[in-house]
């Protein structure tokens, strides 16, 4: 069973209601002094980097739910280069790294391994970027969700080619500048009507769990991988991670820029069984996507020389569409009933 | 056992009896016989514990034996043509990762144009992945080697591909001694990984390795593959105690001793090959064979003990190096290093093309009477191709050459 608390946590700013006023079993994984810290300090990521944080939680949260029995296949980019110069690593639990589009594949074939060997309590956790998930890795994806082999897959999403200077990738989000987005021309940055929701693609293959967290809902984030690691199965967890160098986000903003993706609505956070969406996140507090693109300056061309209000607007209509989609206003529009 | 059997289901078999714990597979002619038996024995439970996975791609299949590899199950796949070049990133990958997967290549042609028949374009492509490439002589060949490629992948921590020519022997029916599963336990221990990942025990596999180490990584792989040199005769030597007859090791002479002509191959045409040489032999040409069974590591020293006495070596060549000519031939040249010896490279068998013991006498003849040309492509039609040539010279718009050969084909029947 999972040891992840039922109740909905949020983050409210303050440490007020911390850890500390939780009993053992409510308490964060990471307040526990004798977590696994699966991926340690001393890491090579850049300051306020959001993956090197998902990667974090999400596999000390891993270990804790399976006994500290877990095999980490790690997809070729940033948390693999960072992590691991050679003779160096920074990951204390196994670890095996073999390409950029393969990742579902290798760690299909360790979960296959192990089931030849009997080995039911060694788990199998996949990892990469949106890159090495959503573009060249997702023909192995697809079979691994296709033939529902018993890994828990997680795309640490920051939305572009981070590791190779910043190209755009099928996650990156439309109008945003990359290197191979520029912001030049009529249409600036990325085109609009291009891109791919991976969590939407996973769900079609009916995989018993589908979710989508951001860096800015820690605990929540704990509590998928806890559930996720309570099933059998194919598993897909899409973490938002922030990339300041990408984004052109100041290193300290990295989650408040995770947390407003979700509060604009750009973001869908929700889980999904058996390809139905089953839970979402609702957003308390909706704020306007302009609040969530002026701090980064891979936007910054929709707001100088002059405003670009029609493109900003298009976007609003993403997020409010999304709102619509996974009915992310509902408890809202209770409480002020 | 001996049966009457199709080669591919003797190598089934033969890998059954390896108790290979994962086998991932996707299908491609000519090796679908191999990998449809071995799905049938795993789900009939004749092979257990065994994982046979259906992925997606080749590419697949050698990802997740990487991935069954690492993690300590002994793993097989099989491939060919296409699906190997679709692999090549993976089979790099797994060489460098020093794992020891065993996969069976039905050798074949690579397009375009599109053909399904043999030829060993597509192994050839993959001589400096760092994967050890032994090839077999015949159907039983094919299966001895299997047991023999694990043991030899498992002792130096490196993957083996066995290359069996497509059709000509995966296809073939004949007299096949299947080993018994008693034999191949006694000859294959199970599998102990060097390197495994466990929780008890973790490791990080596959680091990121700059300039400082990556020259030693790469070298301490060739210095594997050296020690594979000794390997390979020695486990074909243990081989041939055990199960009774020879198959394997590094390279097969025939009728070399006393030769002015040797002829080098790799796979099946050897059999035909010797026929030849026999019918020359026995009109008094001092004319012999040699057949390569370690393409990869190369046995420099074997072949050059065999070759240096010769007068001349023509090496017949089951793939094309686009631009120079031959590719065994090179390494041949290498061995023969400061011997002076006319060599000639002889372009044979193309895309399942037949090589006819008439071919062969044919050109035989020409290399014993010295008017064998440095480069020959056998059989090949001189008249359509320079009536293609020509149209190409006329006209910049020609047409796919392929679609106006067989064109022209169809026009001389």
């Amino acid at each position: 069973m999972s040891a992840a608390p039922q109740v909905k946590f949020y983050q409210v700013g303050s440490f007020a209601a911390g850890n500390r006023l939780l009993g053992p079993e409510a308490q964060s994984d990471q307040a526990d002094p004798g977590r696994s810290n699966a991926l340690t300090c001393g890491h090579r990521a850049c300051q306020g980097c959001g993956e090197a944080l998902g990667a974090r939680y999400a596999l000390d949260a891993a270990q804790r739910a399976a006994g500290g029995k877990v095999i980490a296949v790690n997809a070729t980019g940033c948390l693999e280069v960072f992590s691991t110069p050679y003779p160096e690593t920074s990951w204390q639990l196994p670890w095996l790294h073999s390409l950029f589009g393969n990742a579902p594949a290798v760690a299909a074939g360790v979960a296959a391994a192990l089931r030849a060997k009997g080995r039911t309590d060694v788990r199998v956790v996949g990892q990469g970027g949106d890159g090495g998930t959503v573009d060249i890795g997702l023909g192995c994806l697809s079979g691994m969700f296709e033939r529902n082999d018993d890994v828990l897959y997680i795309c640490y999403d920051n939305e572009a080619y981070m590791n190779t200077g910043v190209q755009r990738s099928g996650a990156t989000p439309a109008t945003a500048r990359t290197a191979t987005t520029q912001a030049v021309g009529e249409q600036p940055g990325a085109p609009f009507g291009q891109g791919k929701s991976l969590p939407l693609i996973a769900m079609a293959h009916e995989i018993p769990y589908v979710a989508t967290a951001t860096v800015a809902g820690l605990r929540d984030l704990e509590a998928k991988v806890h559930r996720a690691m309570g099933m059998r199965g194919a598993r897909y967890l899409h973490v938002l991670v922030p990339c300041p160098l990408g984004w052109g986000t100041a290193s300290h903003d990295t989650v408040r820029i995770a947390r407003l993706a979700e509060q604009t609505g750009l973001f869908p956070v929700f889980e999904a069984t058996g390809g139905v969406v089953t839970d979402v996140t609702p957003i308390r507090r909706r704020v306007p996507v302009e609040e969530y693109l002026r701090p980064q300056k891979r936007y910054a061309h929709l707001f100088t020389p002059e405003p670009r209000t029609d493109v900003i607007a298009r976007l609003q209509r993403v997020a409010d569409r999304n709102i619509a989609r996974f009915g992310l206003l509902a408890q809202e529009e209770e409480v002020s009933s | 056992m001996l049966k009457q059997t199709e080669g591919s289901r003797a190598v089934a078999e033969t890998v059954a009896y390896c108790r290979p714990e994962v086998i991932a597979a996707y299908p491609i002619s000519p090796q679908t016989h191999i990998v449809e038996e071995l799905s049938r024995l795993v789900k009939s439970g004749a092979l257990k514990p065994c994982e046979y996975v259906n992925v997606e791609s080749e590419f697949a299949a050698m990802s997740m034996c990487i991935g069954a590899s690492a993690a300590g199950a002994r793993t097989y796949t099989a491939t060919a043509s296409q699906g190997l070049l679709y692999m090549v990133e993976a089979l790099y990958n797994a060489s460098g990762l020093g794992l020891p997967i065993v996969m069976t290549v039905a050798n074949r042609a690579i397009g375009a144009p599109i053909n399904i028949w043999n030829d060993h374009s597509d192994t050839m492509s993959q001589r400096d992945s760092g994967w050890i490439q032994l090839y077999a002589r015949d159907n039983q060949e094919a299966a001895d080697l299997h047991p023999q490629a694990f043991r030899l992948a498992e002792e130096l921590s490196l993957p083996v591909m066995v290359c069996m020519d497509g059709f000509v022997l995966t296809h073939a029916w004949e007299r096949i001694e299947v080993p018994e599963q008693t034999q191949v336990d006694a000859f294959l221990p199970p599998y102990e990984p060097r390197q495994v990942l466990d929780p008890d025990e973790p490791v990080s596999i596959g680091a990121m390795v700059g300039p400082d180490a990556f020259t030693e990584v790469r070298y301490l792989a060739h210095a594997k593959q050296m020690q594979a040199l000794e390997a390979i005769p020695r486990i074909a030597e243990e081989f041939r105690e055990a199960f009774g007859r020879s198959s394997g090791g590094l390279v097969h002479p025939y009728a070399c001793e006393d030769a002015e002509t040797i002829v080098v191959v790799l796979g099946s045409v050897f059999g035909t090959v010797c026929d030849v040489v026999d019918e020359m032999r026995e009109r008094g040409v001092r004319i012999g064979a040699l057949a390569i069974t370690s393409f990869r590591p190369f046995p420099l020293e074997a072949v050059r003990t065999v070759l240096g006495g010769a007068r001349q070596v023509v090496v017949l060549e089951r793939a094309l190096a686009v631009g120079i000519g031959g590719i065994v031939s090179a390494n041949v040249r290498t061995a023969l290093s400061g011997i002076q010896l006319a060599g000639h490279t002889v372009v044979a068998g193309l895309g399942g093309r037949p090589i006819t013991k008439e071919s062969l006498h044919r050109l035989f003849d020409d290399a014993v009477a010295g008017r064998l040309e440095q480069l020959t492509f056998l059989d090949l039609n001189t008249e359509l191709v320079e009536r293609e040539l020509a149209r190409m010279a006329k006209t910049r718009r020609s047409g796919p050459s392929a679609e106006n050969i067989l064109r022209d084909v169809g026009s001389n029947r």
